[in-house]
């Protein structure tokens, strides 16, 4: 370890501090520099890359960057299919994604994703301190002060960006017998072996992609139903990638998919037996198996926090937030990354936001703008639009907009009217338009149906008072040249543009 | 999946769950999302397509109508199924009154759920006959 005077941010009192050194906590502690916001980073890893540095577990992620879109690389239309690079400003600090991949696979391996974090770290000098591990964390006045191993950090402000990476498995008899994703050996020493993984979620089905070639039997069961990402329309659900053992299940290659809960795991002599029962009520099964494996998901390593006042919710913990992702019971806590799918969004057809870099990368730069604007004294200029040009600048936005594109009905332009006129209010939460008080004005997102149709929707705020505006879906999502789009927008917008 | 079994226990306590066997309450333990709201959050936006389906596991729910408090739901009470199987957007918000935890169910899949969980769909159609009583009864 190095000396701690060669490290930034020693123990001390700071303006803000980001705990974490994956995708969020890189991205929101970039933007806040840009923004002239001074803060500490600290993290327990010794490099940056946060769950990059240990998942997926075979090394391929699922997220694309394509090096041959249809429009050119340093462009912001680039970034709709670039899901993995962070955002940066200048070029040399954009796209860097593409630049380290192989060419083997429009999906980046685990350790070119790594590569490309590290590389952004790198050119924009990002300072962070690593080997500083939060430990605990407690209230004084309007402080917070974080233990670490380092010693005390204190701020009134705290983004986290740790992630949702700790291994959780369910309680039942028998745990003791079953390993957990994250504990998942070399795909080898699986050869032969009969394997029964407990869920049916994509780290199940990636585990059982992986194994197909070693496993001599895999049985994958959650008393839920699985269904695919290509059924759902949307990206939850089993990804195209693990689709695999859906095939060899049906005919009949020794994979066998359950609808079922776990009552317990046995040992019985050299082999491990899985009971289970079916979720319609037909009956009970006892499955033989060498390995038991639980890819029953991650919760949200918040330590201490929901004692001081997090409220948290669901399977994962998530802390409950406000659209801008701050604690919604505690003030002044915020949370970046994965974190930030505590604050679900409107969630239309059911559709929240995402907690993966392709959406969360916006979610961390608005965070970082909000800060700034609201507790640091930064006021970042609105650019003014011409009362005629609202309309075709909404419609650019649906055509081009990677916030809207990789944020569907979570992320939205907002073009407000102002005492001068119109202005563009940047990218912004959609339930902070809709659910907010504010001037006239309207946001404009993306929505994806069940159908797998993606419509432009406009929310225009009128005196108060939102109404919703679905534009028709273009079959190769030219929105810009939509008449009828345009024709309806501009009615919409009638009596409350100027 | 941390609190599911929590979940499942109380679910296994609503009305609206009670005739389901364990192993189907599992399963809609699973399927529901658990969801969480903070003092005067909406829930449900009057005029909004693509709604969903909550239940109220915690705290009160206000339903309004222009800005005007028309009724208040409690634990177990249900919203939203009338929007998903009429096909129109809601014709009130929801909001949360003090600090409210749901389970949701997309609109996209309740019609499925219901077919799935018939014990359930039962259930809910003795209250929406309640409810329809009761509103004949006022307007005698």
């Amino acid at each position: 370890m190095e000396p701690v005077t060669d490290r930034p941010f020693p123990p001390g009192d700071y303006p803000l501090i980001v705990v974490g050194s994956g995708p969020g906590a890189i991205q929101v502690s970039y933007s806040l520099r840009r923004l002239g916001v001074e803060h500490a980073v600290i993290t327990a890893d010794d490099r940056p890359g946060g769950m990059f540095l240990r998942f997926p577990f075979f090394q391929r992620l699922l997220s694309w960057t394509k090096p041959y879109a249809p429009v050119p690389r340093d462009t912001r239309a680039y970034e709709r299919y670039d899901w993995n690079s962070l955002i940066g400003e200048e070029p040399a600090h954009r796209a860097i994604q593409a630049e380290v991949m192989d060419g083997s696979s429009e999906f980046p391996s685990r350790p070119e994703m790594e590569a490309s974090l590290a590389e952004f770290v790198r050119r924009t000098a990002l300072p962070i301190r690593y080997g500083a591990r939060w430990q605990a964390t407690r209230a004084e006045g309007e402080d917070f002060v974080l233990e670490t191993n380092d010693g005390e950090y204190r701020s009134r402000h705290v983004v986290f960006a740790v992630g949702v990476a700790e291994a959780f498995t369910p309680d039942f008899p028998g745990r003791e017998h079953v390993a957990h994703y994250v504990e998942t050996r070399a795909p080898e020493s699986y050869a032969g072996r009969r394997l029964f993984i407990i869920g049916k979620q994509n780290s199940g089905f990636e585990l059982a992609s992986g194994l197909l070639s070693w496993a001599s039997r895999i049985v994958l069961a959650s008393p839920r139903p699985a269904k695919l990402s290509v059924q759902t329309n949307s990206l939850a659900g089993i990804r195209a990638r693990y689709v695999q053992p859906f095939e060899d299940r049906f005919m009949g290659g020794g994979v066998f998919i359950l609808d079922a809960a776990i009552d317990g795991v046995e040992r019985v002599g050299d082999r491990l037996l899985v009971r289970t029962h079916a979720s319609d009520g037909s009956g009970s099964l006892d499955v033989e198996a060498d390995e038991v494996i639980a890819a029953t998901g991650f919760t949200a390593p918040l330590l201490d926090l929901p004692a001081l006042g997090v409220a948290t919710f669901g399977a994962s913990r998530l802390p409950a937030l406000t659209p801008y992702w701050e604690s919604a019971s505690l003030p002044n806590l915020h949370f970046a990354g994965t974190l930030t799918m505590g604050a679900p969004g409107i969630k239309k057809n059911g559709v929240g936001g995402t907690g993966a870099v392709h959406g969360a990368r916006y979610n961390a730069r608005l965070l970082a703008r909000a800060l700034a604007e609201r507790h640091f004294g930064v006021s970042l200029p609105r650019e003014p639009v011409a009362p005629g040009a609202v309309v075709d600048r909404l419609l650019e936005e649906a055509s081009d907009a990677p916030e809207l594109w990789n944020q569907k009905g979570y992320l939205a332009r907002a073009i407000l009217i102002g005492p001068d006129g119109p202005f563009d209010d940047g990218i912004v939460p959609l339930q902070a338009f809709v659910d907010g008080s504010g001037p006239d004005g309207a946001a404009m997102t993306l929505e994806g149906d069940a159908d797998g149709s993606i419509c432009p929707v406009a929310y225009v705020r009128r005196q108060g008072a939102i109404s919703e505006v679905i534009l028709d879906p273009e079959p190769l999502h030219e929105f810009r040249a939509s008449a009828d789009g345009r024709r309806r927008l501009s009615e919409a917008l009638r009596g409350v543009l100027p | 999946m941390a609190d599911t079994e929590a979940l499942i226990d109380e679910l296994a306590g609503l009305a609206l769950f009670a005739d389901l066997p364990r192993p189907e309450l599992v399963a809609v333990a699973h399927t529901l999302e658990e969801e969480w709201y903070a003092e005067g959050q909406r829930i449900l936006r009057e005029g909004f397509s693509g709604t969903g389906f909550y239940v109220v596991l915690e705290g009160e729910v206000a339903v309004r109508i222009a800005n005007e408090e028309r009724a208040r739901l409690h634990r177990g009470a249900y919203f939203g199924e009338g929007a998903i199987l009429l096909g129109e957007p809601p014709g009130a918000d929801v909001v949360a009154v003090g600090r409210v935890r749901v389970v949701n169910l997309a609109g996209p899949a309740f019609r499925e759920f219901l077919m799935r969980h018939p014990d359930f769909m039962y259930r809910m159609l003795q209250e929406q006959t309640r409810r329809l009583r009761s509103a004949n009864r006022w307007s005698r």
